[in-house]
């Protein structure tokens, strides 16, 4: 294809500007001296130091990133064992099991996140009816329907990154493995499981993303005591985000960005070391 | 591998967790409080219908401009060579990894009456303007934190057409308008359909956004949702019936969108 003209560079430029100037605005507003909006007072490390004493941003990130890790792992193995459970069922019942895979991900959050809530309370009042009742403690929701919301809108987004790998599988290679007298949960892991892993890790961390990143859901299902980082985020917002918040994701953005800038610049040096492999191995033949 | 028991701890997960709420939700919708058949929950939702046609318009409204400018901006950057090409994806996407709530935030502050914008302004001796609260702002802010939802699945797609499909185009006569016309545009096509899903569902379902950048005035479905479940006007059986007709509606829509698509020039991927 045609390179780009100047008129398509600067398109370009117009686009990027709109998507990263308000992530910019951020960034230098955490370095702010005055904790007013557009005014620049000087330049400050203040809220950087207080961050690390705010107890409630605290205890929400850590929520935030528990319920994030944990959901992403479990997840994880449940999303790779169902996609491979789906690919041995019958054609019928695997387009019925993934049609109801994929509500979660075509369902709007919000629909998700009330039905949920519906349930969670519907489960609350029946097992502090009867259960909680004989053995006397009291359940709300918290974090663990925060967690089960979050495997829940997860586990689709794992099955749709390890469905592709287990496709390009040649279903033989399992068959020659049990020949070879490797069976059950061995042969899995020796032969398909590193097949497919680059759809297990992708999903991982696609399951890590989508759970950091989530408000809507987590904001039904938290119930009143538990709070995210986006919760806690979203209720300052609606008055005035404490310049605090703006430090924190500043440190949570230069992390994300310093480890986008490894992983590319591995890539990349890897790409270089196969090309010179290659270029060696046709120079010589 | 004949192994398909292990799929069924998540086939039991979605009996519970995905199944039973959309059922749980279809019985309240139809239910008063005291467990009673009733339709009166639709009824009530007449006096919002303000709401609905709003919240449809403005997200069609910012799906329409996600496209408008998504659509170039993916053409773009797949055409271009060398490194831009290669971060394009991770460009795209980075400023997601900045909290969706906070990005809103941000534009709060860059819209706001003494606001960067109207402050920039000012120096040029124009406005101030009133920017901030309207329904203008709220399709911003939709615009900009769904675009990347648009950008990414067409990006992929034109990236894929064969440099050989379009040489064999032009080799037999076609100039760059009729190679985009007949060949580009049509292989993009599922790119742009899984594009206009993917911004109009958040931005038709969206509370956070309205209440951030539309002030307290502009109601918009997600909020009327909201207020029934968590907030001042608890009702969550005529919350459950709203939520119910979006999600039909909005089924409705795609369904129609897909079917019209599927239509053009046959493309598959």
């Amino acid at each position: 294809m045609k390179k780009n003209g100047i008129l398509g560079r600067f398109f370009l430029l117009l686009c990027f500007l709109f998507l990263y100037a308000p992530i910019l605005v951020l960034v230098v507003f955490s370095f702010n001296a005055s904790k007013s909006k557009a005014v620049w007072a000087g330049f400050t490390l203040d809220w950087y130091v207080e961050l690390f004493h705010n107890d409630m941003i605290l205890n929400a990130l850590w929520v935030t990133l528990a319920v994030s890790a944990l959901a992403a792992f479990l997840s994880t193995i449940m999303g790779t064992a169902a996609a491979i459970g789906f690919r041995n069922l019958k054609r019928r019942s695997r387009n019925v099991f993934m049609t109801i895979n994929n509500i979660p991900l075509t369902n709007a959050d919000i629909i998700t996140g009330v039905s949920m809530m519906l349930l969670f309370l519907f489960g609350v009042a029946a097992f502090n009816g009867s259960l909680g009742q004989l053995l006397g403690v009291k359940w709300n929701m918290g974090f663990v329907t925060l967690l089960i919301a979050h495997i829940t809108f997860d586990v689709p987004n794992v099955i749709l990154s390890v469905m592709p790998k287990l496709r390009q599988l040649d279903p033989n290679i399992y068959e020659a493995a049990q020949d070879l007298g490797d069976h059950g949960f061995h042969a899995f892991r020796s032969v398909i499981l590193p097949e497919i892993m680059p759809g297990v890790v992708n999903g991982l961390i696609i399951a890590f993303t989508l759970s950091i990143d989530d408000f809507v859901i987590s904001y039904f299902t938290a119930g009143a005591q538990t709070q995210t980082l986006s919760m806690v985020i979203y209720s300052m917002a609606k008055k005035r985000v404490s310049p605090e918040i703006n430090a924190l994701s500043t440190l949570l953005f230069a992390a994300v960005v310093i480890l986008m800038v490894i992983v590319n610049l591995r890539q990349a040096s890897q790409e270089r070391r196969r090309k010179m492999q290659q270029a060696a191995l046709t120079a010589h033949s | 591998m004949k192994n398909k028991a292990i799929s069924y701890p998540y086939v039991g997960w979605m009996g519970l967790f995905v199944v039973a709420p959309i059922l749980i939700i279809t019985l309240y919708a139809f239910t008063t409080d005291d467990g009673g058949f009733t339709l009166s929950n639709f009824q009530d939702m007449a006096q919002y219908t303000s709401a609905f046609g709003r919240s449809f318009l403005l997200a069609a409204i910012a799906t329409v401009v996600c496209l408008l400018i998504g659509y170039p901006l993916a053409y773009l950057l797949a055409r271009e060579s060398g490194w831009l090409h290669r971060m394009a994806n991770m460009l795209i996407m980075l400023p997601m990894w900045m909290n969706f709530l906070l990005r809103t935030y941000s534009w709060k502050f860059l819209l706001e009456r003494h606001g960067l914008i109207n402050t920039l302004l000012g120096l040029l001796g124009l406005g101030p303007f009133q920017m901030i609260d309207t329904q203008g702002a709220i399709v911003l802010g939709m615009v900009y934190n769904f675009l990347p939802y648009m950008v990414l699945p067409i990006f992929s797609v034109i990236e894929k057409i064969d440099p050989k499909v379009i040489e064999a185009a032009q080799d037999l006569g076609a100039d760059s308008i009729t190679v985009f016309r007949r060949v580009i545009l049509p292989l993009s096509l599922p790119g742009v359909l899984s594009g206009i899903t993917m911004v109009f569902i958040p931005s038709v379902s969206t509370f956070a956004i309205s209440r951030l950048l539309g002030g307290s005035k502009t109601l918009l479905l997600g909020n009327l949702i909201d207020m029934q479940f968590l907030g001042s006007a608890y009702n969550p059986h005529l919350g459950s019936a709203i939520s119910l007709v979006m999600m039909v509606i909005v089924m409705v829509c795609m369904a129609v969108m897909n079917h019209f698509g599927d239509g053009e020039e046959g493309v598959t991927l």
